[in-house]
Parts: C-alpha cells; structure tokens; sequence
C-alpha cells in the first residue's frame, strides 16, 4: 500500500512536480499557528493575559530547534512521501511541542509571583492540531489493524504520563490547577469511570435480555423501541432533576435502600438516567444483530437438533456480538460525555471542574475537567472499535464498507 | 388504519403543546401536587413561549448552518478532485464524535463570552458529524449504474449532482439532519449553564430551587417537540424515499 503509493509518487514526480495536497492544506495550517501568539501569560487565573510569540517564549537555541523541525515536518507533508515518513515527522514534531510549551512555561513565569499563569495559547494549540491532522492522515494512510491502534493509544498514553510524572509541564496553567485539587482531581476521575462504566454494565444487563425478548416476540419490539426513543428525547439536564423526587422518596420510605446509596440527590439519580439512555443502544443493536443472523445458520443449527437454548448462546448471540459490541461503544462514548452534566446535581464526576470553571470564568479549571474526559472518550473509542474489528468474522467484515 | 392511529396521537401532542405554551396557567393544578411550601407550580421568571421561541431559533439555526456546511464538504470530498481528502474527512468525523458536546460548549465560552454564541458553536459543530455521515453514505451508495446511465445520457458533473446524485441521496441525508436536530434540541438546554436563552433556563431554575415542577415543564416541552419534529422529518424522508423509487 505505501510502496505502491510511493512508487506512484515517483512516477508523477518524474513526469511533473505534484505536492500533496492533503500536506499543503495541513501546512496552511501550521504556518497560520506560527503567526499566532504560542503562549500567553496571566498575572492570575482570571485575569487577561499578554501574548508571547514562539521567539519570546523559548530560550533562543530552542526557537530555532522547534522550527526547525516544523519547517523539515512541512516539507515531508507537502511531497509525495511515504506514510510512514510522515507519521514519524508529525510525531517528532508533537514531542518537540510537547517540550517547548514546558519549556516556556520555566522560562516566561515570574519569578516570586506565584499567582502567574503561563497557558498555551492559539499559535501552540493551532500547531498541535496541524500535526495531530498530518498524524492521522498518515495512520488512516498505513490503515494498522485493531492491535497496531491499541499499541499506538497505549504508546501514547505512556508518553504523557511520562511527560506529566517529569513535572515538564509542572509550570503550566492546567497542571497549576490540578496542583491545588490533586485529591479532589482523582475522586472526580473514580466518579466518573463509575458513573460512565456501572451504568453501562447495568444497562447491558437488562438490555440484553430485553434485546432477546424483542427479537422473539415481535410484537413488543416496536412499543419497547419506541419507549426508549422517547426517553433520549428528553434532556439530560431534566431527566437527572426528573429523577432527585422518585429516588428520594424511596430513600426514605424503602427500608435499606439508603444503606446502598440511593438518594435524592447526587450519584444515584445519575447513574439511573445514564442507564435509562444507555438501554435504546443495547437493545436495538441486539435486535438488530440478532435479526441479521442468517436464516441458514438457523436452520443448519436446528437441523444438528440444537434446542432454543443452545442456538441462542452458540449460534445467534456469537454471531450478533460485533453488532451489539458497536452499541455498546456507542454507549460507552456516549455516558463518558454524559457523565459530565451529572456534576449539575452533585452526581461529581469530571463536569464538577468544568461548572466551576464556567462559574468562575477559569478556562484552566474548565480544561482540567474536559480534557481528561475527551481522552477517556477517545480511547473507549478506540478500544472498543478494536475489540469490535477482533470478533468480526471474515464475512462480516468484508461486507462492511 | 394504522396511519390514523400514529397520527392521531401526534395531532393531540401538537395540540397540547400549543395550549400549553399558549395559556400555562391552566395547567397550573396539574403541575401543584410536584411543589413544595407553595412553591410557584408555573415557571414565572420568563415567558414559557418566548423561551421555545428562543430555543427553536437557536437550534434552527445551528442545524441551517451545520447542514450546508457539512452538505458541502461531503459533495467535495467525494468529487474526483476532493477524493483524497475522503480517507482523512472520514478519520476527523469519527474522532469528532467522540468529544462531548458540554466540552465544546465549555471551550467556546472563552472565545465568545458567555450567552448564544457559544451554544450556537457547540450545536452547529456537533450537528455537523451526523450530517456529513449521512450525506457520505447517501452520495456512495447511488447505484453505479445509475451514474452510467447519467454519464450515458450526456449529463455534465454538476448536472448528475444536482439531479441524480443529490435527489437519490436526500432521504439518507434527511435522517442525519433529524439525528442532528433531536441531538440539538436536547444539547441547547445545557446552553443555560452558560446564560443562553432557551428551555434549559427552566430545568435549571428547577434544579436550583428545587421545584420539581419547572424539571418536568422544561423537559416535558423539549422532549414533546423533538419527538414532533422526529416524526414529521420521518415522513417528509418516506415520501421523498418513495419520490425517488426507494
């Protein structure tokens, strides 16, 4: 695939100089980035900030390294080059990013001023988004298989943690306002995998059966279908304040429902409406995967004399499970983002910072709260359209586009 | 028969939202038994119909916006001289979706300030993915043979997209816009968190008072309409799929 794009490149390249267009368009970007102020630094964190350029805010060597890089990145984007190529400039160049923006946080913050804010600004945000692009045109270029796409996310994931345990980035904004809530930080984190995980186990655990009941008896498919339409209608501000009356009503009139934390307020009316929309995923996915069983393998497992029961664990659930596998990817990304607006009836969770940033005007304490769940998101994302990829059989697979 | 059972009741919902929106007031005993200490059982800091106007608006025009935008990309990426932006587009849409749409409303505050604008921005970007999905699928599922005949016939690029391939594609693009708008209609409440004027305002005043009965108005009124705007966008794709010999 890449050699024989390379070898296309080649003989276009003989004939007529052709760029990259994908590459050009990524370059525009870039340079736009460099026109761009690459920090900004606050005399605190609500105040505005003055804007520092790539030339201000790095030691000079520094600068100089930086561009450097970048501008040998834009040239491999720009020529007809190998994917590979340029998915090792683009990663260069995001490390390079990486080091910078600390770098300059050490260098533009005030010394004796410990309120100062430094924060990456458009130029640096700009850059990062060109090579990200250019990182993942080259990846869609090498089209890796499930296990190369994990490998990559795991590599990934390393990297930051590495970044963020050599305390590089220690003199930056984000990491300014996690210092102040490190404790805090961690239970939001904990609230939300509960929150965005419980209610998806929940949620598979009755949708399944429900999924199963639906695709036996047709009749009930299209009301239960319907039902679970209409509640991802309603918005999740009002589906979580729905639920504070009934839950604190069984808090206090069911005996022992308080010992197991049902409340009015807080994380149980949460979790509730997170699996009351988790439910139409799962379920019309099982439906709509078991429905695709084909009728021969039925029959194939009727004729081996199988009973009801046997056909549906070994024959039509095994073969509905990439289809129910993509609900639940569905959900799971889905309850990440969700899992947020808990933090509005005091259902924690990483939306407690984004609020309080919104509140208080704080953009660093909103980022604080949005950028671990986005990375969640993504790398459930990942993961499950790799686990997804993985129980695909062959013929599923080339059927799909 | 089974036309006249799934109107009628939408008929009745349309009707009750009307007069609700309409004359509150009326409702008010049905909504007491929810307050407490005598609690307003009517959202009062506002005009229930001015809000709906205020939501509507915002998501008709961030859906307006996000469906030419994304219309055209898709047309782009998919003519011979966009198509290798087609691999990197499909990619992008796919990461898209994975943001949540109060992290895009919570960074567009800074750069817009506090009120519509950064509820229009979250809408219109989220409403894009579903939209240019759908337009992608649509334009490449034309049968070739359609193409071939279109080719045959002597029709110029632009002639076979407005005519064969747009016309064929519109009842899969239609779905996406309705995706699209049922997503919005439920998003632009959480704008209330940051000082928009729509149906959120209500939910939020509830949340914060307490009141049980502004929750369930709020969200009862969203949910009526996006359930009302669902449906009629379901049938104007029927006819245009039975239109178009679907």
């Amino acid at each position: 695939m890449a050699l024989s794009a390379a070898i296309q490149g080649g003989r276009a390249g003989a004939a007529r100089f052709r760029p990259d267009r994908i590459g050009l368009v990524i370059s525009l970007v870039a340079l736009g980035g460099l026109c761009l102020p690459f920090a900004t630094v606050k005399p605190n964190r609500i105040l505005a900030g003055v804007a520092k350029t790539i030339l201000e805010a790095l030691p000079q060597t520094g600068s100089i390294l930086l561009l450097a890089v970048l501008f040998v990145a834009i040239t491999i984007a720009c020529l007809r080059s190998p994917a590979w190529l340029r998915l090792g400039a683009s990663v260069l160049v995001l490390l390079a990013l990486a080091g910078a923006i600390g770098v300059s946080g050490i260098v533009l913050t005030p010394s004796g001023n410990p309120y100062a804010r430094v924060a990456p600004a458009a130029g640096f945000w700009l850059l990062a988004f060109a090579m990200a692009l250019l990182t993942a045109d080259a990846l869609t270029r090498l089209r890796p298989g499930p296990f190369g796409r994990v490998a990559a996310l795991a590599a990934t994931a390393v990297v930051f943690g590495f970044i963020l345990k050599s305390g590089l980035w220690d003199n930056l904004s984000i990491l300014k306002e996690y210092a102040v809530r490190a404790d805090s930080f961690w239970a939001a984190a904990a609230a939300h995998v509960e929150l965005a995980l419980g209610s998806l186990v929940a949620a598979v655990a009755f949708g399944l059966p429900i999924g199963i009941l639906c695709h036996r008896v047709p009749k009930i498919r299209d009301a239960v279908l319907n039902a679970l339409n209409i509640v991802q209608t309603v918005p999740s501000i009002a589906l979580f304040g729905l639920l504070i009356a009934p839950l604190g009503w069984i808090a206090v009139h069911v005996p022992g429902a308080k010992a197991i934390g049902i409340q009015g307020i807080g994380m149980a009316p949460a979790f509730v409406a997170l699996f009351l929309y988790s439910l139409l995923p799962v379920v019309a996915n099982t439906v709509a995967g078991l429905a695709a069983v084909s009728p021969s393998a039925n029959d194939a497992a009727r004729g081996m004399g199988m009973t009801e029961r046997e056909r549906l664990f070994q024959v039509e659930l095994p073969l509905a499970l990439p289809v129910i596998i993509t609900g639940i990817r569905i959900v799971l990304v889905q309850n990440i983002g969700l899992a947020t607006i808990a933090a509005l009836i005091g259902g924690g969770g990483f939306g407690v910072f984004v609020f309080q940033g919104i509140g208080q005007t704080a953009i660093d304490l909103v980022l604080l709260g949005t950028v671990p769940t986005v990375a969640l998101a993504f790398a459930a994302a990942v993961i499950l359209d790799a686990v997804v990829e993985l129980l695909s059989t062959p013929s599923v697979r080339d059927s799909a586009p | 028969m089974t036309r006249v059972w799934s109107f009628l009741p939408r008929m009745a919902l349309l009707a009750f939202l009307i007069a609700f929106l309409w004359h509150p007031a009326w409702f008010a005993g049905l909504l007491r038994p929810l307050t407490e200490n005598g609690a307003p059982p009517i959202y009062d800091q506002g005009s229930l119909a001015l809000l709906t106007l205020d939501h509507l608006a915002i998501v008709a025009v961030a859906t307006l916006a996000a469906s030419l935008i994304a219309i055209a990309l898709a047309v782009l990426v998919t003519r011979p001289s966009g198509r290798e932006f087609l691999p990197l587009a499909r990619s992008l849409v796919n990461i898209g979706q994975t943001v949540p749409p109060v992290a895009v409303l919570a960074l567009a505050v800074p750069m817009t300030g506090f009120g519509e604008k950064p509820t229009l921005i979250a809408l219109f970007l989220y409403g894009l993915l579903p939209i240019f999905e759908n337009t992608l699928t649509g334009l490449s599922t034309v049968p070739a043979n359609v193409m071939e005949a279109a080719r045959g016939v002597g029709m110029t690029g632009r002639q076979r997209l407005w005519q064969v391939e747009l016309p064929l594609a519109a009842p899969i693009i239609l779905a996406g816009i309705r995706l699209s708008v049922v997503i919005s209609m439920a998003t632009a409440t959480i704008g209330s968190t940051v000082a928009a004027s729509t149906l959120g305002a209500v939910i939020i005043a509830g949340l914060t008072s307490n009141n049980l009965a502004f929750i369930v108005q709020g969200g009862v009124i969203v949910g009526v309409i996006a359930i009302l705007i669902f449906d009629a966008l379901r049938g104007l794709e029927t006819l245009l799929a039975r239109r178009a010999g679907g």
